[in-house]
């Protein structure tokens, strides 16, 4: 599933991301990273998400583009 | 002997790198504070060190701008030893950086910062068990309370003068995705995670990004802020002010008055007090202030809250700082457009936030429109500006086509500012108007009595006449309109001299001061601006902006123009 359709707080991991994959691994952000959305700004704002026990704020374009699997 | 700070963004190096070289890098609660290397030499235990900041990188191999830049100074210069400042908290992504240094076979000190704020989430660490793993010896620190930096430096001698090589077998030949995962592995192995102490720092995000509260808050702290730097600079403004005309005239009185070495005195004169009595008392508290928000860590809120806002004018969620900042002074609101990544976005925030009033041109607005016209009219030229802006952003954006997804972007935990850090990086960046516009302010100034004494005033208003005949205003108005560049908050004084009377209603139409207003609120930034436009982007874009504002202010004023001609 997408993790732009991951319910809130719920466990997943990274499984792929190819468009963006530059630009996270940027961020230190790869593969198999385990990810939960803490929460979602209103009015089609971004998620806030915890990868490896950082917050990080993903806009929903790139959170579109981003494939997680539950665990 | 040359020692190396590197680091992932925001994991303290700077904090490091100043605590012992006295405030000479920016700091910031905000990924890339750093984008170039700042190097300082330092006295410990008797030797000298070459002490080097640079920017914060993730990896060695990836490429943004910043990370290049550390790579290729870790290449090209004799590192003696790397000290790799970790952000304790978050050690697993931290370590794949480490693991890549290891493999680089130079003398590594491993540094666990934040060691206090990780006890606090519980995290133990087994350090000898890391330093076995590693090969490297690993140290604990609290750079922002200087705790445990001197034991770091004696280590980083003791390691120069044993030549201690590490063996770099760990992390070797890994493709990026095995280092990440292995340095996963690493973390896991030699952190517990403990019982967290919950406080109220791990609650404020509940209110501060909450989807009602959340807003109503931001509005309120800005509101807060602005009221703040308006009182403070209110206060201080008039003594500095009556401090300075004393100045002048003392200055003055043994020269001939109406010569032209008085006139260029004065001139310079009122260059130096247009720095230190107008710019000053609004820049001081409001670089204090922000300086507080940015290290508590609030500006990435505010940026998370406004992203979907930055999206509908081509932007994303960063780039609201530079706006914020525009409405003080436009001069650190284009110095922020650094912590945006990609040039367009640097491009596209600096062009926008030029044209966010400032305090110079809000005191024309407010002066001329809210004082001859009333307020509601001024709210209205407000509002209007904030549509032109975003219709400005919306244009430029469709222009140069976004090629990054969106945001991304490091929510750093709140921490609490120290007195001494927010100190520090306001005098850090009140030098760079020091050294930047100031000086220019007081040439340009020189050059305005200059040519007010030889009467060649008259040459500007004739190289106005186009723009002023074409928004309809006398063509008295173009002295105070070409020289509003030099000095904006000198614009209405400039324009009563100009029309020879104090009483704006006898000399203009109420929609000839609204289009005035609103022609000033627009076009060309001050000179000081220009200058850190140039020095941020470069001269092509500082040229393209300027013509790019008047454009705008062009066509805000026939726009202002014509509808005022059908409502009054």
């Amino acid at each position: 599933m997408r993790l732009l359709d991951l319910p809130l707080n719920v466990h997943a991991r990274l499984l792929s991301f190819d468009e963006v994959r530059a630009k996270l691994n940027q961020y230190g952000l790869y593969a198999g990273d385990e990810v939960r959305v803490m929460r979602v700004a209103p009015l089609g704002g971004p998620l806030l998400v915890e990868v490896n026990g950082r917050e990080i704020a993903l806009g929903r374009a790139v959170a579109e583009k981003i494939i997680v699997e539950l665990r | 002997m040359r020692v190396a700070l590197i680091g992932l963004p925001n994991c303290g190096k700077s904090t490091l790198f100043n605590q012992v070289a006295g405030y000479k890098a920016e700091t910031g609660n905000f990924s890339g504070t750093t984008v170039t290397f700042t190097e300082s030499r330092v006295r410990v235990g008797g030797e000298v060190i070459e002490l080097v900041d640079l920017p914060g990188a993730y990896s060695l191999v990836e490429g943004s701008p910043a990370e290049r830049e550390a790579a290729r100074y870790l290449d090209s210069r004799d590192v003696d030893v790397i000290i790799n400042v970790a952000d304790s908290t978050q050690l697993a992504s931290a370590l794949s950086l480490t693991l890549e240094l290891v493999a680089l076979n130079k003398p590594l000190i491993l540094a666990l910062n934040m060691v206090d704020e990780a006890a606090r989430m519980g995290l133990q660490f087994d350090a000898d068990g890391l330093a076995r793993e590693l090969h490297v010896p690993v140290l604990p620190l609290v750079a922002s309370k200087g705790r445990g930096v001197k034991g770091l430096f004696l280590k980083a001698l003791e390691m120069y003068r044993k030549l201690e090589q590490v063996q770099g077998q760990v992390g070797d030949a890994l493709n990026p995705e095995d280092r990440h995962q292995h340095a996963v592995a690493i973390s896991k192995k030699y952190v517990t995670q403990g019982e967290r102490r919950i406080i109220w720092r791990d609650r404020l995000d509940n209110v501060l990004l909450h989807p009602v509260w959340g807003y109503a808050i931001m509005f309120f702290v800005l509101f807060l802020f602005f009221q703040a730097v308006y009182g403070i600079g209110k206060v201080t403004e008039p003594p500095l002010l009556a401090l300075f005309d004393w100045i002048m005239k003392s200055a003055l009185s043994p020269f001939a008055e109406g010569s032209f070495l008085s006139q260029v005195i004065l001139g310079v004169l009122q260059g130096i007090a247009a720095g230190v009595a107008i710019v000053l008392p609004y820049l001081l508290p409001f670089l204090l202030g922000l300086g507080l928000l940015e290290d508590v860590g609030y500006l990435p809120r505010v940026a998370f809250l406004m992203d979907a806002f930055m999206h509908r004018i081509g932007l994303h969620g960063k780039a609201i700082v530079p706006f914020i900042l525009g409405y003080g002074c436009n001069v650190p609101a284009v110095m922020s457009t650094r912590t945006l990544e990609e040039p367009r976005d640097r491009y596209i925030a600096a062009a926008l936030a030029v044209l966010v009033p400032c305090a110079a041109r809000l005191a024309v607005v407010f002066g001329l429109v809210a004082f001859y016209l009333g307020p509601i009219i001024a709210f209205v030229l407000f509002l209007f500006n904030l549509f032109i802006i975003a219709l400005t952003g919306k244009i430029l954006s469709q222009l140069t086509p976004e090629d990054t997804p969106g945001l991304i972007m490091e929510m750093p935990s709140y921490r609490v500012p120290t007195l001494k850090n927010v100190l520090g990086k306001s005098w850090f960046r009140i030098r760079e108007f020091v050294v930047e516009a100031w000086p220019i302010l007081i040439a340009g100034s020189a050059v305005l009595a200059t040519l007010n004494f030889f009467d060649l005033a008259y040459i500007f208003n004739w190289l106005a006449r186009p723009i002023t005949w074409l928004i309809g205003l006398p063509s008295q108005v173009g002295v105070p309109l070409i020289f509003g560049i030099l000095r904006k908050e000198l614009s209405l004084v400039m324009l009563s001299q100009a029309l020879g009377t104090a009483d704006f209603k006898a000399a203009l139409s109420s929609e000839q001061m609204i289009v005035y207003a609103t022609f000033v609120m627009f076009y060309l930034p001050c000179l000081a601006t220009l200058s850190i436009l140039r020095r941020e982007l470069g001269t092509r874009a500082m040229l393209t902006i300027s013509a790019l504002t008047v454009i705008v202010a062009l066509l805000a004023a026939l726009l202002v123009r014509g509808v005022a001609i059908v409502l009054f």
